[in-house]
This record gives C-alpha cells, structure tokens and sequence, in this order.
C-alpha cells in the first residue's frame, strides 16, 4: 500500500482550465440561458463627499438611446435600513435624502448594453447642498458635524460601552523605568482583488437567481433576501470562479443586494460589472487604524506595562471595519509578549469615505503591526537589538492554552523557535555587520533590518465549524459538497487529496461542488483562514464515515463480518481481510447502495475554538538616504500554520500573504483630498504592488501541530500579511536609526523617508 | 465598422461600434472570455494578448486597429491538449492563484522570452511590471517564467 498524500506537494487540478481557457468569471457566463437578453445595470454615484440631496433629475438620462429604465431610491420606495451592531446608523441602498462618500450609488440605470448605461450615468444630474467632508479620523471624531445625525456622534462604537474598562492614562506606568509613547497610522488601503464585484441576476419560477463574486454564497442568500424581502428559500446564489476577495468579498453590498428587486421591476434578467474606478470607490476599503500606543518597562529590556487606544475609521457605513478593532485588534494586543499589564480601549469613528470591511488579516495584522512597532520603539529608546528584546519578552512555548492577560487564549505557540528560525535562514549576525559596514562608511544605501515575531486568530470566525457532504457516484466518483469557497486557494485540489487519502478513489475522480445555495445550503465561506481547520477537517471526517458505510455495504454482500472489512486504498476496493481476490468496487458499494438512498454521508464538523497561527519574518530593505527610496531585497518568512496539507498551497499562500503586507509597509495608501475626492481611484493612481518591487521570497517551514481538531491544521492565508508588514516598515527605520530616526508611517513612500531624514520643507 | 481579425488562426469578420475595444470584441463579440479586465486604466494587464506576435494590452486599443491583423489569445496557446510550455511552467510552479491575471500573464511571459529568450529574474520582474497580480506575490510567477525559458 503507498503512504500517506497528505503533506506532499501535489499540483493543482483546477489549473489546466484556468490556464488553457481562463476561469468562468460572473462577467463571463455569456452562455448561461437563463440569462438570455439580459439588460445591464450602471449605478450613478454621487461625486461628492457629503451633502444634501436637494435634486436628483434623471429625465436626460431616461432618453438616452437604449435606456430601458432609471430608478431612484424615491422610486424604488426605498426606506433606510439600519446597520446590524449599531441602528441608530441606517441608509437605504440608493442615497435619498444624504449622501455620504464618493461612490456611493444613487440612481440605477437599466440599459441594452453596459456602453449606453454608461453614457447614461453621465447625464443624471444631482442638485447637493454641501456639507464638510469629514475625511480625517480624527477630524471626524471631534467634529460637531454628524454624518449620520442620529447617531449624535460620529463615534458609533466604543469598548467602553461594551462594558469593557478604559485606558487609564500614564498612571498605568507607574513604576516603568523607561515609557515610549507614538502615535501610528495603520492607512487605509484597498483590497484590489483582481476580479472587480460583479453579478447577474434572473427570476426563475418565482425565485430569484444571483450569480455573484463572492467569498460567501450562503451569507450572500440571506442578506439578498432580506434586503428583497424574500424568504432564503426564495433565493439562489450561484459563485461562479471568483477572481480574488480577500476580505472585501465577504459580504454582499447594495449594489449586489438590490438587483433581484430591479430585475423584477423591467422583467427581465440583469447584469452588472463594476469598472475598476468604481471598486477603487465603492468596494469595501480594509486596515484604516490611527493607534495611540505606550509601551513601558525596565532599562534591562524587561516590557511590564503596555497601553493601546485604536481610533478605526469605519467610513460611511457602519460595516465589519467597525467591529475589527474591539473583536479582533483588541484581544490580539499582547502579540507573543507576556506583558503583565495591558489596556487597550478601541473607538470606531465614521467618516466621508469608502466603507471600511475586513482585508487579508482583517484586525489581526493592525494588532501585531501596534506592539511590533511599540517593541521597536521600546528597544530603540534602551540601545537594544530589536531581536533581542523580543527573545527577552516573548512568551515560552506551550502547548496547553494559555490566555494573556487582555484575556484571549491560545492554542499551541513556540515563538522563540521560529524567531530562531527566521534570523538564522537570514544570516542575521552577517546582516548587522555589514548594516555597521555601510553605517561607518556613510553609504548612501543604508542597509535596514526588520524583525517581527506574531501570533493571529484563524477559524475564529463564526459559524465556529462546517458541513461537508459526500456522494458516492455509480461509476465510483466522489462528489464532495463544501460550504467552503475557493477564490484562489486551491480547494478542489486539497479537499480531494483529502477525500482520495480517506477512500483511495483516484483524486482525478473527486469532483468539487461549492458556493451555490440549493446544493449547498449551508456554510461559512472562505474567510479569516478557516477553510481547511473547518470545512477540510469536515470532508476528512465525512470521507471516513463514508468508508464506513461502505464496509456495511460491502460486509452485506461479501456475506462477512463488518469489522473484518478492509480497503485497498490503491485499489479503491473493499475485501475480507486476507482474501483480496474477492472484491468490491467503490462503483459497486454505490450502486448496491442505490435502494437505501445510495452512498453517501454528510454531517457538521464543530470546533471548540479558533487556532493560533504563529511566526516570525525577516526584512532587509535598502534605503537610498538622498532619495528616501526603499528598496525590499530580501523577505524571510517562517509561518507555522501546524500541519501541512500540501506544501505547494501553503507557500502560494505565504508568497501572496508577505506581498501584500509588503505592499502596505511600503507602497499602497488610500487617499482623499480635502473635500473627500478619492486621489488613488485607479490602478494608476493607487500604488498596487508589482513584480518589479517585490523580492524573491524565502520560506521557512515550521509544524507545531494544535490539538483543537484531528488535523492537527491551522490557517495559513493571512499569516504572510501579518507578519511582514511590520517587518518591513522595521527595517525602513532600522535602515536610519543610527540618524535619529525612530518612527516612519505606512507607507515608507520616498517622500516620507526622505521627510523623516530631512524634516519637512 | 466592419473588420476582420484572424484570431487564433481562424478568420473572423465582425461589425462593431467604432469606439469597441479590442478586449470587448474578443470577448462580448468572438465569446473568448479567457481574456480578462481588471482595470480601466491599461494599468493591470489582464487583457494581454498577442497582435501579429506581440504581446498587447487588448483595453488599449480600438478592435477596428487589430482589423487585418493576427491575434492571439489563451485560448490558442495549447495544441490540443498538449499545453503551452509557458501554460506547463504556471502548473508545475503554481504560478497561479485565482486565474484572473493568469491568461494576461502567460500571454505576456511568452511575449516577454520571445523579446529576451535567458532572462535573468530581475528581467523577468521588470518586464512583467505592467502585469499585476494579487494572489501569488509573483513569486512562483516568475519562478514560472525562469523555468520555461530554460525549457
């Protein structure tokens, strides 16, 4: 019998289409008959950042040639709806009375082809009385202008009225040797998954037809049938291939939301696509933190005192980004540290921009980049070496849970050893020396070295587990039902390596159905790295109950003993113990089993509790001092996600992961100009990351396995991005502290650099 | 306006709006939607595609410019079900993530080793600036293109 697939590097089987024909994009289903003549949506959004509707006239639009309708909120009967943590903030899907960023959808333009609702969208013209942009978190928090008047502050949800304590100010530092105190700017960036938001939509008997790009079908479903007033029954969402999401796709917009109700008004399918102007505006934004941090301790390197306040920009609605900070932020703020003492208060503000919504980490990465940076600033303040400090503070491995005193408690960690791991594969000793080399010569390329060791939540996401079913097919095919939702992983590769492992059916003969609701009712969606701990354990166990069946089935008809049943997993056969000659098929079992409602298993798989994914990474940058440009020339990655599936996916995830993080530390930034105008609104203005900036990437493997399920799995997809943005914005400042420079925000532009070298001019 | 193209190897004659993007024709008109958009501004490079042997951006240009002209797209790489070297190197080096950038990329990989058959990475990482990726870091992209030239 040949051993174990798990664990191997196997190659994906999703990519010969992808990479002979392209995926089926929602924009590409141009064959799907159920959409035969479909008309085409364009939103005409508002160009200011906030203000009154006095007017909306559509009546130039309306004639337009190939306009088949235009809808208003007002038309439409609209009413504003509120938002689920907090309703004293409601909005209806079209703005009617206010609007309240750039991009926010005001009137829908049916059209013959998506040219004509475009020329369309032009002619609608918006009368506003202009209010103050409040685009500034801070500006916003302080302002007497409201941008929900209800609310009577911008300031909609705060830690302290979740019943949680305050920050108690520089007493909390009593005591404390040395205090460093820095205010950080976590910016505000945008998701860009390359596929931009997209859906068509039919009515088929009665019920309505969402073809959408989405992380979330079932979630999706439930919030498209309630924004429709629809039973969930009364809705199917189909995810065709989904073109990245990262967060931003995991709920379901207005844009999305109100379709089914436009198709059933014209009576006739729709489709709509968003152009990249419009994602840059209008899909979910992620990050946006503005941390006032403190940090103290003994001058021996000893951290005894720690203290946060997180402002997060929640943009004009109030949408996940609001709850990032106290639920995700918050209770990661000791990081790997055994810090005696920590406060950490959490206030989320909304502003005259995009709404904020979870981004690959989604409050995790904003958590370790605030205690990174507090360490750095701590060692700097001491004189020493920011590896050396955190060896001193980090918390000794374990392997029971152990619960930090912010109170959240992890599975399994073993930090200084993947700290070790990290700087010996980047030769770390040799990197200082020649950092001194370059220092005592006054190089004008200094030589930056970043450190970061972390910690993050994975799986810790409601729902807390996943349903997988299993189908046996009459010609020995396995078809595995996932509420899972791939959008890039790679899940129709590692979920039939895990069902070929359980059963011996061939993995070219496992096929894959995810993210349409009437197949698969129920589940959780990719998200917050929770796919293969939940929804691959799931099939793993599934796929070991259908054995079991199975040898029931086979037991019957071998006329034997159930026990005495055992499977050729080469053969994909089941025979007596000792008598392999005389055998049956998994085709045979399927088909025996046909009277019975044939082979097939499905059941919830439930977790205790999330995992806790660590690792340390390593930055080396180089940094032009006459220019202030940053050059990222090395990355070293060392993420323990326990065990590993298929080494191939998980350094695809890492590679990814440490790009984007990179990517923030250093390049990418969301901007408004003063009266709430995006600047970044394209893909050439905003500075997304690309081959020619990134490095080659160094990965180094490490498996603590955690016990919270059979695996021994945790997440991976988010690792990469948490632990290299604080690393590389590190070594920007490591690359200049020798010059007096202790703290640079994200992103470390040349300009910023250069400012923080020189002083602003 | 009338045109016709020769894509992957078939002649195709069309008419469309005069202000119809090559992109749009190849994939509203001709129904090969392998070819992708993922931006506005030619800044992403999803819609690369070959025109008489060289790569293109296909948003960049009207479909009445490419009339008498050769284009390929990824459906016309493979013979058959033989793949593309470039197509085998993005497998074997998981070169590939989502899919949406993947047509663009391979196609601009092919053209990039026709223009410099040994690059080196830094060549290869600069010469696929223009096509951007979300999912895998580049990393095993370029490793992807590092390999077919050596094939």
């Amino acid at each position: 019998m040949g051993g174990s697939i798990l664990g191997n590097r196997v190659l994906r089987k999703e990519d010969p289409k992808f990479l002979t024909v392209g995926g089926k994009y929602v924009d590409d289903l141009l064959d799907e008959s159920l959409l035969t003549g479909a008309l085409h949506v364009t939103y005409a959004r508002s160009t200011v950042a906030h203000g009154k509707i006095l007017s909306i006239d559509t009546s130039d639009a309306a004639s337009m040639p190939g306009i088949v309708a235009v809808f208003t909120g007002a038309n439409l009967g609209l009413t504003p709806q509120p938002a689920t943590f907090n309703p004293m903030v409601a909005r209806s899907a079209l703005a009617m009375d206010k609007v309240r960023y750039v991009g926010e959808p005001i009137v829908a333009i049916i059209s013959e082809t998506r040219e004509q609702g475009e020329d369309a969208a032009e002619m609608v013209i918006v009368d506003y009385d202009i209010l103050e942009a409040l685009t500034d978190l801070e500006q916003a928090l302080t302002s007497s202008t409201h941008i929900y008047e209800s609310c009577g502050s911008n300031a909609v949800f705060d830690t302290t009225a979740l019943g949680m304590p305050d920050n108690t100010g520089d007493a909390f530092f009593e005591g404390c040797e040395v205090v460093v105190k820095q205010r950080v700017l976590n910016q505000r960036v945008a998701p860009c998954p390359l596929e931009v938001r997209g859906a068509a939509v039919a009515w088929v008997d009665g019920r309505l037809y969402q073809w959408l790009s989405t992380q979330h079908a079932q979630g999706a479903r439930d919030s498209i049938a309630a924004a429709n007033g629809l039973d969930a029954s009364q809705v199917r969402v189909i995810t065709p291939d989904v073109g990245g999401g990262f967060g931003a796709k995991i709920g379901s917009y207005p844009e999305e939301q109100l379709l089914g109700r436009l198709s059933k008004e014209v009576g006739m399918p729709l489709r709509w696509r968003e152009t990249r102007s419009e994602s840059m505006m209008a899909l979910g934004h992620g990050r946006a933190q503005v941390q006032y941090l403190t940090i103290g301790g003994t001058r021996d390197g000893h951290v005894t005192a720690y203290q946060m306040h997180v402002l997060q920009d929640c943009g004009a609605w109030f949408d996940m980004g609001a709850i990032l900070a106290p639920f995700m932020t918050r209770p990661m703020s000791s990081g790997v540290y055994a810090i005696p003492k920590i406060e950490c208060r959490t206030t989320s503000v909304i502003t005259n921009t995009t709404p904020v919504v979870a981004y690959r980490g989604a409050g995790r990465p904003e958590a370790t980049a605030a205690i990174e940076r507090a360490m750095d600033l701590f060692a700097a303040e001491i004189g020493m070496d920011a590896a050396e400090v955190r060896r001193k503070n980090l918390i000794p491995k374990f392997d029971e849970p152990h619960t930090t005193v912010i109170g959240q408690t992890y599975d399994v960690g073993d930090y200084e050893v993947a700290l070790d791991k990290a700087l010996n594969a980047a030769n770390y000793e040799e990197l200082r020396a020649e950092q001194a080399r370059r220092r005592s010569s006054g190089d004008v390329k200094q030589l930056g070295i970043g450190v970061s060791v972390y910690v993050e939540i994975t799986g810790g996401v409601p729902p807390m587990g996943e349903t997988a079913k299993i189908e046996i097919t009459d010609d020995g095919r396995a078809i595995v039902y996932t509420g899972t939702s791939p959008h890039g992983q790679g899940h129709a590769t590692a979920w039939s390596m895990l069902t070929s492992e359980q059963t011996g059916i061939p993995m070219e003969n496992v096929e894959l159905v995810w993210g349409d609701t009437d197949l698969v009712p129920s589940g959780g969606g990719t998200m917050g790295s929770r796919s293969l701990q939940q929804g691959g354990v799931a099939v793993f166990k599934v796929a070991g109950q259908v054995v079991d069946k199975a040898k029931a089935i086979a037991a019957r008809l071998l006329e034997a003993n159930e026990e005495d049943i055992v499977l050729d997993r080469d053969r994909g056969a089941f025979h007596v113990a000792g008598t392999p000659a005389v055998a049956k098929t998994w085709a045979e079992l399927a088909v025996a089993a046909k009277a019975d409602g044939g082979l097939k298993h499905e059941e919830m798989h439930s977790v205790a509790s999330a995992t806790f994914p660590f690792g340390a990474h390593v930055s080396v940058v180089e940094v032009d001092t006459e220019t202030g440009k940053v050059s990222l020339i090395k990355q070293i990655a060392c993420d323990d996600a326990g065990k590993v599936l298929n080494p191939l996916l998980l350094d695809g995830q890492i590679h990814g992961g440490v790009a984007q993080g990179a990517a923030q530390a250093l390049l990418e930034e969301v901007r408004y100009d003063a009266d709430g105008n995006p600047v970044t609104s394209n893909l050439a203005d905003y500075a997304f990351i690309s081959a020619a900036e990134m490095p080659d990437i160094q990965v180094v493997h490490m498996e603590t396995p955690t016990f919270v399920n059979p695996l021994g799995v945790k997440g991976i997809g988010e690792s990469g991005t948490i632990g290299s943005t604080p690393a590389v914005q590190s070594a920007v400042i490591d690359a200049l502290s020798h010059l007096g420079v202790r703290h640079i925000d994200m992103p470390c532009t040349p300009m910023r650099v250069w400012e923080a070298l020189h002083g602003r001019k | 306006m009338k045109l016709s193209i020769k894509v992957n190897g078939v002649s195709r004659d069309g008419d469309v709006e005069p202000r119809t993007l090559l992109v749009q024709y190849i994939r509203e008109h001709l129904g090969l939607t392998g070819t992708n958009i993922g931006c506005d501004t030619s800044s992403c490079g999803a819609c690369t595609v070959h025109m008489n042997g060289e790569s293109v951006k296909s948003c960049t240009m009207l479909a009445v410019q490419a009339d008498g002209c050769e284009v390929l797209t990824i459906e016309g790489l493979a013979k058959g079900d033989e793949m593309h070297p470039m197509q085998k190197a993005f497998m074997e080096n998981h070169g590939l993530q989502c899919g949406y950038c993947t047509p663009g990329m391979v196609m601009a990989a092919i053209g990039l080793l026709k223009e410099n058959p040994s690059p080196t990475e830094e060549d290869v990482r600069i010469g696929l600036e223009g096509n951007l990726c979300r999912c895998t870091g580049y990393h095993n992209i370029v490793k992807s293109v590092l390999a077919a030239a050596k094939s």
